[in-house]
């Protein structure tokens, strides 16, 4: 029998890298590879953030900008839709925070295959090269949508079906290996290289978050990648997969017999775990920051964890409440509305519990707190109009309006981008070792706090009208006021608001980088490990010499007694110091 | 599992035991863990597209040929239906047979033997191969093409060849990581970091593509 050690209690064998190459482009360190990933992710995220200024200007002010045509709008909303949800968000929370922080929580040395770690660098880099180039082949990106539909994604009439579509799929294919390759050393991270005493039920819930949602990544984007690999030999080979025979700008197309709707339960069993891959980390993460900055134990732990896990299972049953209007048997309907509204249940805990968290805290208003409790306001937004939509009835009317588009924003969109500004202002003084300027942070959040607002609570009263979504310009209905064009053109002007005020938010990084004073090495007085590294920003290796050894969750505020309102997870009982008088100190976390 | 766990308790326990211990959730090297979680995953690619092959076919508004005319050899001038996967089908599964000697001999650290039983499995892999490379062969000078066929609905061709593609790419793949261990083996670059894992990992690998196959033939040669 071969014999082997857990990871934990394995010599460690990381080699220096000394060459500038090796240890900042080629890099096999998480950290490294953490922060290539997010920033390549909000260079692409500042891109779609642009497009999606050009769609507004459109709306807001139509027959006003020449250089915006309906071909134009269809491929800016389509490549904003895909770049937000996969390019920007999968990638940053998984491949940015998961990278940074999974071995730092869990008190591990590096992923456990570093080689293969670097290479979902890379490979997710060229992906968003090829994404980037469909910008500039012959008939420009595809103005598919983000669901990609077919027929239409294929057929001629739609603005990139030469090439634009094809790279779209390549790229998407070439992401899901990259991802593939990250989400393995995710999973296997966890699971096998945690130090001494982390147990699971002991880590933070940051990394909860992103171990669940890794699974969802690995389960649920082969259905995507299948979908990817039919569509491009639909488009490529004439098979008939998809394309059932249709006329195509007076012509029959070569294609006959084949399912779109398969398309779209393939879509979206990918689609849906899609949102929750995004959300659960959002989930973790937030729960992290609210706990520390409100000097409070994350209210029912456990229950947090099960509610991870109970979302992320269910997430895999209820994709078809996107396909009511698809022409699905009724009785579906029925099934997925039920299982939709389940899902509701374990959400709603979390809300309750972070809500609970706040309750009676010793809250430090800080700017990652901010985002954090911002994050609590649109996310239970969102949630809410979710319930509507969850309802086969209230959903026919409302389908493809801008009620969904406020929905989908306000949960999928603003929520997490809360959560992923209150993550990176949190962290942000330990990946640089700088603090950031507060003020800025401060105009910074309520600028994005309110303006969000500004933009997305008038959609809803817009698709309850019945605005269509997706439409380059609504131009004369009966339905539809004047009123209404009025609130387009203030949404318009909010989102361009919001747009330039994340200039704040770029300023402040680059200015604190090289400006900013040093933060010390737990500057919020936090309890996870990553707080606890020898080196700020830590170095390779992380641990120096011995790795930590973990005695209780990572929850420990407040402690009755103790002399500092926080114990770290690696402190010895013994060596908590109390105060004169109150005794011993008692683990509360015994049962954690 | 802990000693005390077995004592304390049966099988559920322990897995409790073992998912609420510290350092690790599994007793095996992350390789082995990592091969079978990116399997899970494979497995999820696979299914979704015969689940998309079954669809289609019970869609298509075209009848679906009958696979065992389509599929058959004509052999001493008797036709004889499903021949050829019937031959495949087994070397596939003997190739599992001598991956899991290999795996046996990877225990006693049998140099030579292992990589034997490694080649012997690739080159199994590889005949699989060769015999697919046949049967597109037959099919394509019949006309079946991934857009259509004389047969019947075009469908046929197009789940055919990409189902069995992508199947036969794992083969390959396969056959190649086999042959780069085996050489490895010879070479005892795993005698210098004394540990084996490697050769299990692959076989996990291995067998999973001849399960894959299994199901590939019920669904597509048996329904
Ligand atoms: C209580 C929880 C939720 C419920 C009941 C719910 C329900 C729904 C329903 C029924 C739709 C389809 C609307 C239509 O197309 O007519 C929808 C759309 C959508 N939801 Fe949710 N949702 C919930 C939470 C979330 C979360 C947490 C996210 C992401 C983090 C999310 C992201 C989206 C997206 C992106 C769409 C639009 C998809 C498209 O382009 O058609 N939802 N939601
Ligand atoms: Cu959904």
């Amino acid at each position: 029998m071969t014999t082997y050690l857990p990871i934990a209690d394995q010599p460690s064998e990381l080699h220096d890298p000394h060459t500038f190459i090796s240890k900042y482009v080629w890099s096999q360190d998480h950290k490294v590879i953490a922060i290539q990933y997010g920033s390549t992710a909000v260079f692409v995220g500042l891109i779609a953030l642009v497009l999606s200024g050009l769609m507004r200007l459109q709306l807001g002010y139509p027959n006003t900008f020449a250089f915006i045509d309906p071909s134009n709008y269809l491929q800016f909303v389509t490549m904003h839709g895909m770049i937000m949800v996969i390019y920007l968000l999968t990638a940053l929370f998984l491949g940015g925070f998961g990278n940074y922080l999974i071995p730092l929580q869990i008190g591990a040395r590096d992923m456990v295959f570093p080689y293969l770690n670097m290479l979902s660098y890379w490979f997710y880099l060229l992906s968003v090269l090829i994404l980037l180039a469909s910008f500039f082949v012959h008939g420009g990106p595809t103005g598919a949508g983000w669901t990609l539909y077919p027929p239409q994604a294929i057929l001629r009439g739609t603005p990139g079906a030469d090439m634009g579509i094809i790279l779209m799929l390549a790229s998407l294919a070439v992401f899901i290996i990259a991802f593939t390759m990250g989400g393995l050393n995710y999973v296997t991270t966890v699971l096998q290289a945690r130090t001494h005493g982390m147990t699971m039920m002991r880590m933070p819930l940051s990394v909860w978050g992103i171990f669940v949602a890794t699974i969802l990544g690995l389960f649920a984007f082969p259905a995507l990648f299948v979908s990817a690999v039919m569509m491009t030999f639909d488009n490529l080979i004439g098979t008939s997969f998809f394309m059932p025979a249709v006329q195509s700008l007076g012509q029959n197309v070569a294609h006959t017999g084949g399912s779109p709707v398969l398309f779209q339960h393939l879509f979206w069993f990918f689609g849906h775990p899609e949102v929750y891959i995004v959300a659960l980390p959002a989930f973790g993460l937030v729960s992290d920051v609210l706990s520390t900055h409100a000097r409070k134990n994350i209210f029912g732990y456990r229950m947090m964890v099960w509610a991870i896990v109970a979302i992320g299972a269910l997430s895999f049953v209820v994709w078809a409440h996107h396909m009511y209007v698809s022409g699905m048997n009724p009785y579906f309907g029925f099934f997925f509305a039920f299982t939709t509204l389940i899902i509701a249940v374990p959400t709603a805990i979390k809300v309750y519990n972070w809500v609970l968290t706040l309750w009676q805290g010793n809250i430090r208003m800080t700017v990652p707190m901010m985002f954090a409790m911002g994050f609590i306001f649109t996310f239970i937004h969102g949630g809410l109009t979710g319930i509507f939509l969850g309802n086969v009835t209230i959903d026919l009317p409302l389908s493809d309006t801008y009620f969904v588009v406020a929905h989908f924003h306000m949960v999928m969109g603003v929520s997490p981008i809360m959560v992923l500004f209150a993550s990176i202002y949190h962290w942000f003084p330990k990946m640089s070792g700088k603090m950031f300027n507060v003020t800025l942070g401060k105009i910074h959040f309520w600028a994005t706090f309110l303006g969000t607002y500004a933009i997305y609570l008038p959609m809803h009263y817009l698709g309850i009208l019945g605005v269509p979504r997706r439409y380059y310009a609504i131009g004369t209905t009966s339905f539809i006021p004047d009123s209404a064009m009025a609130l387009n053109a203030n949404i318009t002007q909010a989102a361009l608001f919001v747009g330039v005020m994340q200039l704040v938010f770029i300023i402040n990084i680059i200015w604190s980088l090289v400006k900013g004073k040093p933060a010390g090495h737990n500057p919020w007085e936090a309890t996870s490990l990553e707080w606890q590294t020898p080196d700020t920003p830590p170095h390779h290796g992380n641990w120096g010499e011995k790795l930590p050894v973990v005695y209780r969750w990572a929850y420990e505020y407040a402690v009755p007694g103790a002399k500092d309102d926080f114990v770290p997870q690696n402190i010895p009982p013994e060596e908590v110091v109390m105060l004169p008088g109150a005794g011993k100190y008692v683990n509360r976390s015994e049962e954690h | 599992m802990s000693e005390q766990a077995i004592k304390t308790g049966g099988h559920l326990q322990s897995i409790v035991h073992d998912w609420s211990d510290q350092k690790q959730a599994f007793h095996v090297p992350w390789g082995k863990l990592m091969m079978w979680i990116f399997l899970i995953s494979d497995t999820f690619i696979f299914s979704c597209f015969l689940v998309g092959y079954m669809s289609v076919r019970m869609t298509t508004t075209d009848p679906w040929p009958y696979p065992s005319e389509v599929f058959a050899l004509n052999l001493f001038g008797h036709t004889v239906p499903l021949i050829l996967i019937a031959i495949m089908t087994f070397i596939l599964i003997t190739s599992s047979g001598t991956m899991a000697l290999a795996v046996r001999y990877a225990h006693f650290r049998d140099k030579k033997k292992i990589a034997l039983l490694m080649y012997i499995t690739a080159l199994f892999g590889a005949s699989f191969v060769g015999m697919q490379a046949f049967e597109w062969t037959k099919l394509i000078g019949e006309g079946v093409r991934p857009w259509g066929n004389p047969f019947g609905a075009p469908q046929f061709g197009s789940a055919f060849f990409m189902i069995t593609g992508f199947h036969g790419l794992h083969v390959s793949v396969g056959v190649l990581y086999l042959s780069i261990v085996a050489t490895k083996v010879l070479n005892g670059v795993y005698d210098k970091k004394n540990n084996y894992d490697i050769i299990e990992i692959t076989g996990l690998y291995w067998h999973f593509v001849d399960l894959v196959w299994v199901f590939i033939f019920a669904f597509f040669y048996l329904w």
